[in-house]
């Protein structure tokens, strides 16, 4: 067998395209974040805790009404969507035109309180979701056995990355979102609804964070405290890609998931370093992130 | 004027603030406060349901013993050592508590204890793993009651290796007590004939083991063996069973495994797993009808470690009963006289090091057509006879042992 | 006509108004003084240490938020440095003194930030606090692999021992008095910062950084000179912390300590001068009194609340909106 540093080749491959599957996973929810903080200038720190939701509300969803995952992959995200809108309704509405640190301090408490509520009713070791059947087993791709499902994550997680991408960046939707949200005053004479589009701008960002809960429910633990440890990760991926660039949070959350399946082979200790680590190199470099505009 | 006020208003809100908390003290009480992860990552193993536990033992003694009162105080420790020392500390020096009972992280357990210790007073932990709280953090302030990292893994890799699993691969929580779970299960595997082939230290939390399990699964090992604990472990096993590790022929060995865990992973993902317990609720009908009235308070089928904080708790105040004292070392050489004979151990022994020794279970996750509701999940393959299960005195670096 | 006389009675005016709001100041310390002079008889020594501790702590936090308007997300690394160093040093080296071990404690917190600061300061908002994050992440796991802090278990019985080889500090009440002594003097010495002409420089670089350099102020080295303080002194409290409690843990070190310390700052009253200390004891408290309590269980969820009641109604702070409420009712 032909090696690599010390490690086979097969190995490697396989390494890699786990990499690439957790990076579609990591640029699910920087995607999200990037949304929430390019057009709306919010620090979204409840953004884990609505992924977190959207995973809980898929299996609770499961045991109570006996909805499936077919149902849960468009329910749940628009559920915690909605939820998202009133908290921007009721609690961000408040504080726009303040500096954005507020808006960090804000959605941090709200998530403390979503994890606090929802700890105290189904616990913590995590609720149990059974694998659609649809998905079950897998293919042997010689190098490694990827199961179905995993294929499936980064399937349809790049589809729904690269439809946002081009719903903001490409249509005349997207055009109004980012003019509405740059100019608000302009765009209100228009007669567009602004505050209206400010609603929907953030409950689409924490939909897409739900979506991503919803494709973990099968193949992670679900707890009330899954989204914490995902948080800063995820924001050091944002952060990277330069923050509020669309396509920046797709391309570095594929590249990080890379870089970080690369350390789970050549140094597993390391791996949930190394994001922060290559953080602080590309902040060195470039000021406003790897596809950041200068400021 | 105004920074008058401004003063006056700061000095009555922190006076407010600071204030509280000075219970009247009672010589005619037992007082035993209750610590332990309410809200954190251990809440389930313990946590709420560990006090609920705690107040069945009060209430089937009969709420006093020698017509002492028993009380009880409870707090969360937020997993923070600075938060158990000044509550211990508090609980000890002013609130009067004779005994504390929970202790779960091991962080939390030996600050815990070096404040039991100073004050002379009793700690019973029934939450924690590490096995150095009775090597070298022992106290003659403590009891080390339900289990050990050592007692853990001694168990289920010898039964492994006897069984023919002879090549291991090791994941391990790159944490003080991953390691010394490694070690311990290195030496066990070694020591009876089996060959470690590969390890790899996981950073603690890991979201995705893929990675690992994909490594592990290339190495050919014929075990894969979790030195890791809660979400980890549950999600290497969700990740293994999503991998087809053991349609492929190779076998995984849980180290720290409770039933909250496994409950939550399901007979689908974790049936044949086999682990290491102290203790299981459907063992025999003392323990079934214990865990029937637990069940009945909390909606939840019993942990080792609730059924520990039980049984200790009662073996405190039967010791307080017949020493007619709540002196710590009093009742600590009563308890270290007289073996454990109830629905938690038999013949159990605590030793000079606070270790308490009973015998150990060997079980296996049933599969789902085996159980029969969603807390039937263990077979009890094997005991692992006391002597056997933990750390013996010869190696023990405490200074309470003799020779040390 | 008369503008000279007019000019000194105004100058005296001036003067009067001044000397009286020093007394009134003097008048207010002087009180607090003795309050948190006879306060170890009425209270728990070990207890007001720890709100002392942390009060340090998010003073030293807020000469860099409040007065210098950088967001640090990563003040629990110099905390933690100072407390293991402390730690370390006291446990396995008999020979030294404890105030030797906390001032190498702080001066390794102080290293700590200098590096964190030559790499941070020059980006800007957002990105700053993402940085310290990150640089913060970096010396968490630094810790977790190191045997010397003992890892998840923590370092336990860290000796208290003697100051300056005299004074007994396993007494409780000395201990207060030394921690006490030490606070004081931060305060004060954070106090003569801001109100002094390098102060005035920060908060104008705070207001508007833009016109700071057009001024020709050198603001990176300002800042940087701030965040090494900040780092200094947050070391400081980490290492008396570590002597108090006898232990130092990873908790330390975690991110949520850095965001607590936001949230004292901020429940507070950031860019005032008393506020991170009013903010500390009321966290501290708040959080003791909860985990005792009935509510034990719903701790996280309250602070949450907490934290969102007081960027929505109380910006400003416990003693922030004091301020304004008696600038605003009693002139």
């Amino acid at each position: 067998m032909s090696m690599i540093l010390g490690v086979p080749v097969a190995v490697l491959s396989g390494q890699l395209l786990i990499g690439i599957i957790n990076g579609a996973f990591y640029a699910l929810l920087s995607l999200g974040l990037a949304v929430i903080f390019g057009l709306l200038k919010i620090i979204n720190f409840a953004h884990g805790a609505m992924y977190m939701l959207g995973a809980m509300a898929t299996v609770i969803m499961f045991d109570m009404l006996g909805l499936n995952y077919w149902v849960a992959l468009f329910v749940a995200p628009v559920l915690v969507g909605v939820f998202g809108m009133l908290i921007e309704y009721f609690l961000l509405r408040r504080i726009s035109g303040q500096d954005h640190i507020y808006s960090l301090l804000l959605t941090f408490g709200a998530a403390l309180m979503i994890q606090g509520v929802l700890t105290n009713i189904y616990g913590v070791s995590g609720l149990r979701y059974a694998m659609p059947d649809a998905f079950k087993g897998g293919m042997n791709l010689g190098f490694m056995f990827l199961p179905y499902y995993r294929a499936w994550v980064i399937a349809i997680a790049l589809v729904v990355c690269f439809g946002t991408w081009f719903m903001i960046e490409k249509t005349k939707l997207g055009a109004y979102l980012r003019a509405g949200t740059e100019d608000a005053q302009l765009m209100q004479g228009f007669g567009i609804n602004v505050p209206l589009l400010v609603s929907l701008t953030y409950g689409f960002g924490v939909m897409l964070a739900a979506f991503a809960g919803v494709l973990a429910a099968p193949i992670y633990s679900v707890t009330p405290v899954m989204g914490s440890h995902i948080l800063i990760v995820v924001f050091a991926v944002v952060v990277i890609g330069g923050m509020g660039s669309i396509a920046g949070a797709i391309v570095t959350g594929i590249l990080m998931g890379i870089i970080e399946g690369l350390t789970k082979t050549f140094y597993p200790p390391a791996s949930s370093a190394v994001i922060f680590l290559v953080m602080v190199v590309v902040l060195m470099f470039r000021p406003t992130g790897l596809f950041g505009k200068e400021a | 004027m105004t920074m008058m006020k401004k003063l006056l208003t700061s000095a009555v809100a922190s006076a407010l603030m600071v204030g509280g908390a000075q219970a009247e003290i009672t010589d005619n009480t037992v007082k035993i406060g209750y610590l332990a992860d309410m809200s954190g990552t251990y809440r389930d193993l313990a946590g709420p349901n560990g006090l609920k536990a705690l107040e069945m033992a009060i209430a089937d003694f009969g709420g006093k013993v020698k017509g002492a009162k028993i009380e009880v105080v409870s707090a969360d420790d937020r997993n923070s050592p600075d938060v158990a020392s000044s509550t211990v500390r508090r609980w000890l020096e002013n609130d009067k508590v004779d005994m504390v009972s929970g202790l779960v992280a091991s962080s939390v357990t030996i600050a815990a204890t070096k404040i039991l210790e100073e004050n002379d007073k009793l700690g019973l932990v029934s939450g924690s793993a590490a096995s150095s709280i009775t090597n070298e953090h022992c106290t003659p302030n403590h009891i080390h009651y339900v289990y050990d990292t050592y007692a853990l893994s001694i168990g289920t890799p010898t039964a492994i290796v006897q069984e023919g699993g002879k090549s291991w691969y090791i994941l391990t929580a790159d944490y003080a007590f991953g390691h010394a779970m490694e070690a311990d299960v290195t030496r066990v595997v070694e020591a009876n004939g089996g060959e470690i082939v590969g390890s790899i230290r996981h950073p603690f939390p890991t979201p995705d083991f893929s990675s690992f399990i994909l490594q592990a699964q290339a190495s050919g090992a014929d075990v894969i063996a979790l030195a890791n604990a809660g979400a980890d472990t549950t999600n290497a096993i969700t990740t293994a069973s999503e991998f087809g590790v053991t349609q492929a022929g190779q076998t995984i060995a849980g180290l720290v495994v409770f039933l909250s865990d496994v409950h939550a992973l399901g007979t689908q993902a974790a049936q044949g797993l086999q682990l290491t317990t102290g203790w299981y609720w459907d063992m025999n009908d003392e323990t079934r009808e214990w865990s029937d009235r637990f069940l009945k308070e909390t909606g939840a089928r019993p942990t080792m470690v609730h059924a520990g904080i039980y049984s200790s708790a009662m073996q405190y105040f039967k010791a307080v009963e017949a020493t007619n004292s709540d002196d710590a070392q009093t009742v600590r050489k009563y308890m270290m006289e007289n073996p454990i004979n109830d629905m938690f151990a038999k013949n159990g022994r605590i030793r000079e090091d606070g270790r308490m020794v009973h015998d150990m279970y060997l079980a296996q996750v049933k599969t789902p057509e085996e159980s029969k509701d969603e807390w039937d999940l263990y077979k009890i393959v094997r005991t692992i006879p006391a002597d056997e299960a933990f750390r013996p005195l010869s190696e023990s670096k405490c200074k309470l042992v003799a020779g040390k | 006509m008369n503008q000279p006389v007019n000019q000194t009675e105004i100058k005296r005016a001036i003067l009067e108004q001044q000397t009286a709001d020093a007394r009134k100041k003097m008048i207010l310390n002087g009180v607090l003084l003795a309050i948190l002079l006879v306060a170890p008889f009425v209270m728990y020594p070990v207890f007001l240490m720890k709100i002392l501790c942390f009060a340090l702590f998010a003073v030293a936090f807020n000469l860099l938020f409040g007065f210098t308007g950088l967001l640090s997300f990563g003040h629990a690394a110099f905390l933690a440095a100072g407390g293991y160093t402390t730690g370390y040093l006291l446990s396995n080296f008999p020979g030294l003194t404890t105030e030797m071990g906390i001032v190498a404690g702080t001066l390794v917190a102080t290293l700590l930030g200098l590096a964190f600061a030559v790499l941070s300061i020059r980006r800007q908002g957002i990105y700053f606090a993402m940085v310290t994050l990150a640089l913060s992440q970096l010396v968490f796991f630094f810790f977790v692999q190191s045997e010397f802090t003992g890892g998840e278990d923590g370092m336990h019985g860290i000796p208290r021992g003697q100051l300056f080889g005299v004074v007994n500090l396993e007494s409780n009440l000395n201990m207060y008095y030394f921690v006490l002594a030490v606070f004081i003097a931060c305060y004060i010495l954070v106090q003569r910062i801001v109100s002094s002409p390098y102060g005035q420089v920060l908060r104008s670089i705070k207001q508007n950084e833009a016109r700071a350099v057009s001024l020709g102020y050198n603001v990176n080295r300002y800042k940087m000179l701030a965040f090494v303080i900040s780092a200094a002194l947050a070391g400081l409290a980490g290492s008396m912390k570590s002597v108090v409690f006898q232990l130092a843990s990873l908790n330390d070190a975690h991110w949520h300590m850095s965001g607590e310390v936001i949230l004292m700052t901020l429940v507070g009253g950031m860019g005032t001068l008393l506020g991170p200390v009013v903010g500390a004891t009321f966290v501290v408290n708040i959080e003791y009194q909860l985990s005792q309590g009935p509510l034990r269980d719903w701790v996280d969820f309250i602070l949450g609340g907490i934290f969102i009641l007081t960027v929505l109604a109380f910006r400003s702070g416990i003693v922030g909106e004091i301020q304004k409420f008696m600038k605003k009712n009693l002139g």
